[in-house]
């Protein structure tokens, strides 16, 4: 009767959330405002139930109930606890269900917690919010049920997918689903700020914390997904343009944009336009994302479902909501006035500039990821675009916007001075001509690129942490911190990036015992290989002995081989050691007839610094976000903020 | 600056996403990853005959003017079994096909081609996996349809089902 209960919840959460829907519109008409009280608590019912019909599908999943259909094909009982947990959300109707439950949640979390928004756009917020929660409920009802029972009852399960049962994969879906879902409020925002013409800065403010913490979830997710793409994949890689990949990185460039132009539009009153657009490109971007992975429209290492019927369902209703919040745009926008202007040189003009950029880059991903779609639906030809393309189209605007990133912290708001920009970035300039110079000499070979982002990041670091100079550093506000670290990680990720595409170094050797290979300053000792066996698999297991230089000290690697029973898949466990100046990787590929071991090593320095700067980006934001809400509590007392007007916000 | 036009620009972008999509989800479409290799040459290689008394395979004689199957296949791997069938059947029909042996004994193959029948018109040993790897195939059974000029035109990866036959057999035709 468990998965009844589910399946029941699921059916009232989305009863409740079509109620919200109805009476949100009926609220926002004359007469209406007494129905006001209502749609709140509806929002906080709806995510409860959301996230109780979530629950149960853990608990299914934890005791290993395999009457339920997606518990039999998707979890085993000899797995690990942990992966019947993950279990819950590693398959189509569960990451769905998950999905849903992120968004009533956060709906119930905007109903509960958001005071300063003007109570009818916060109504019509959670109207919009109801909106998309329906479609959702309605596609997990109608075409994704993951209650469904199971006749005859099997013996046993299926199994996760192998590749999914690594610790941090299991986390991995729900961090980019919080982020995705984040972002579907500044949406819902949007809608309800267009409905009552309420785009200003108080709508601003009140947008700015959601934006930021669903785009600390998706940073998060994105540096732990490149992560296990490289240590679990064994190609050695940590960014494959994989449509999946970039099925996440699309909306993280719409939502870095949108958290910049939304700073320009709560402290300066401009980007009016701009900033509703974005929130309406981000949320289309991550259900485009969604549609992309779950639809079976694109073939990748790590899509579910192929499915076209599912597939049609989610396009209609992206269609519905994109299509609909684009319409509401094109015929809104106009009676929302342009907001104050600015000079082209100011902090605003640099933020414009950033935002156009990543609006470059973002179409460039875009493109790329959708081009072989195209060809597809018209020509019937199948064909991929790879990294070449993506590297070379995006690689070089993105070195622009680190740079505009860095000056652009150094500028003042509204307008400033050429020249005094010029004193302001002497020194990152001289730091990065320095890099760029000693780069010449000492690593000419380097490529164009790489060699550009490592002489960039120096200089960029240093604009980064420029805003900190001069000032009381207990006085200032820790939202500047925030800022500091994240463009500081922005820099040393670049660092890392750039220099493990200069400088890595690849050896592939057949090893037989005994045999020595050598990559970058290691040699590396091929000494046996040994099964061995785990919970609910079976590998062999590589003995390597490497040691640094001629008389460094000795340790052992042991690369892994793996494969899964159920279903039968082969995997690979690199083994990484981490130096101070790099990590050495090492996959154990197969046997030949001569009884030689296909081993693969890799030295790649400071490869570490594009995950800890990426860390340090999603730390900054966090940063950010406390300082915000710290600064508003302090500033606005929670009198009657939540009703106060922006008398400037609507012309009509 | 005027708003006109230009605030229905994203609306128009998103209706011709749409639409594309809807095409490409209902397009039957066979959904497999296609090698980067298609409508490219085959690499040069040379293989000996995998069976005493039997023809090896070379790049050359895939470009004698006659589009041919080559399937990559192996004793040890029971996927390939499974396929045995689909292979008679495409031979059956007048396709001519290649076998590439990959990382086989003589006697496991002969012991093989007994059991599962043999519609192979040569076989090649690709002892070290060379070709294979070559061919950009990473697994067994893999098989590929090749005009008569040496250009890959189709690439199957897995077992040949009898739902792919149709396909495998359409691409060889249409390489004629």
């Amino acid at each position: 009767m468990i998965a009844e209960g589910g399946l029941a919840a699921l059916w009232l959460a989305a009863a409740l959330s079509l109620l919200q829907l109805f009476l949100g519109i009926a609220a926002l008409r004359p007469g209406g405002a007494h129905l006001l009280r209502v749609v709140r608590p509806l929002a906080v019912a709806q995510g409860l139930l959301a996230a109780l019909a979530f629950l149960i599908l853990i608990w299914l999943f934890l005791r290993t109930d395999l009457s339920v259909q997606l518990v039999a094909a998707n979890s085993h009982s000899a797995k690990p606890w942990l992966y019947k947990f993950a279990g819950a959300w590693g398959n189509h109707e569960g990451s769905m269900l998950l999905w849903v439950t992120v968004l009533a949640v956060a709906g119930a979390a905007v109903a509960l917690l958001e005071r300063r928004l003007r109570q009818d756009t916060l109504i019509a917020t959670l109207a919009a919010q109801a909106a998309i929660a329906l479609g959702f409920y309605a596609f997990l009802l109608m075409a994704s049920n993951p209650f469904t029972r199971l006749s005859p009852v099997p013996v046993e399960g299926n199994g996760l997918n192998p590749l999914l049962q690594d610790p941090g994969l299991a986390f991995h879906p729900p961090t980019l689903y919080f982020g995705y879902v984040g972002i579907s409020i500044a949406f819902s925002f949007a809608v309800g700020a267009l409905v009552t013409r309420d785009v200003g800065p108080a709508f601003a403010r009140a947008m700015r914390p959601w934006i930021l913490a669903a785009w600390v979830f998706l940073t998060i997710g994105i540096v732990a997904g490149s992560y296990w793409a490289y240590y679990e994949l064994g190609w050695g890689g940590w960014w494959f343009w994989d449509p999946v990949e970039n099925a996440s990185l699309m909306p993280w460039l719409a939502a870095t944009a949108l958290l910049h132009s939304v700073t320009v539009l709560a402290t300066r009153d401009g980007l009016r336009a701009w900033t509703v657009m974005l929130a309406v490109v981000a949320f289309s971007m991550s259900m485009i994302g969604t549609f992309l992975v779950r639809s079976g429209i694109l073939t990748s290492v790590h899509a579910f479902a192929v499915d076209p019927q599912r597939g049609a369902f989610i396009l209609a209703l992206l269609i519905l909501y994109i299509g609909g919040a684009l319409a509401l745009f094109g015929l809104r926008i106009g009676t929302v006035k342009e907001g104050s202007q600015f000079d082209m040189v100011s902090r605003e003009g640099a933020l414009v500039a950033n935002n156009l950029l990543l609006t470059v880059i973002l179409g460039i991903v875009f493109f790329g990821t959708l081009y072989p779609l195209a060809v597809e639906a018209v020509t019937g030809e199948k064909l991929s675009v790879g990294p070449p393309y993506f590297n070379t189209a995006a690689g070089p605007v993105a070195l622009v916007l680190v740079a505009i990133m860095g000056a652009g912290a150094l500028l003042r708001w509204r307008s400033d001075r050429v020249k005094a920009l010029g004193n302001r970035i002497l020194i990152p300039v001289l730091v990065a001509a320095l890099a760029f110079a000693a780069l010449l000499v000492f690593a000419p070979d380097a490529g164009m690129l790489p060699l550009l982002g490592l002489a960039l990041a120096p200089g960029v670091a240093a604009a980064s942490v420029a805003p900190l100079w001069k000032r009381n550093l207990r006085r200032t506000p820790i939202f500047i911190y925030g800022m500091v670290i994240a463009h500081l990680g922005i820099a040393v990720s670049m660092a890392g990036m750039a220099s493990e595409s200069a400088f890595t170094k690849e050896t592939l050797v057949a090893a037989s015992p005994g045999q020595i290979a050598h990559v970058g300053d290691f040699s590396v000792r091929f000494d046996s290989v040994e099964p061995i066996a785990g919970p609910n698999w079976t590998a062999v297991e590589g003995r390597l002995t490497a040691r640094r230089g001629e008389n460094g000290r000795e340790f052992q690697l042991r690369p892994q081989a793996r494969m899964f029973s159920s279903p039968p898949t082969p995997t690979s466990e690199a083994a990484i050691t981490t130096h101070w100046d790099g990590q050495l990787y090492v996959a154990l590929g197969e046997e030949d007839e001569q009884g030689r071991w296909q081993v693969r090593l890799w030295w790649k320095p400071f490869v570490t610094l594009i995950w800890f700067g990426g860390i340090m980006v999603a730390l900054g934001g966090l940063l950010s976000l406390v300082g915000r809400l710290r600064r508003e509590r302090k500033i606005a007392p929670r009198t009657d903020a939540g009703t106060r007007a922006d008398p400037e916000a609507v012309s009509a | 600056m005027k708003r006109g036009f230009i605030i229905w620009v994203p609306l128009a972008l998103f209706v011709g996403f749409a639409i594309i999509f809807a095409i490409g989800l209902y397009a039957p479409v066979a959904r497999t990853v296609p090698s980067a290799l298609i409508g490219q040459s085959v690499p040069e290689f040379e293989l000996a005959g995998a069976l005493p008394g039997r023809p090896g395979l070379s790049s050359g004689s895939l470009r004698r003017g006659e589009p041919r199957v080559v399937n990559i296949f192996a004793s040890w791997c029971i996927p390939c079994r499974a396929e045995a069938p689909q292979l008679e059947e495409l031979a059956r029909r007048g396709v001519p096909i290649d076998g590439i042996a990959v990382r086989d004994r003589p006697q496991d193959l002969a012991a093989f081609l007994t059991t599962y029948g043999d519609p192979f018109a040569t076989i090649g040993a690709d002892n070290d996996r060379r070709v294979q790897l070559d061919l950009g195939s990473a697994g067994v059974p893999e098989t590929f349809v090749i005009d008569g000029q040496g250009i890959i035109r189709h690439q199957h990866i897995g077992a040949i089902t009898s739902a792919d036959v149709p396909a495998i057999l359409a691409a060889w035709e249409a390489a004629r």
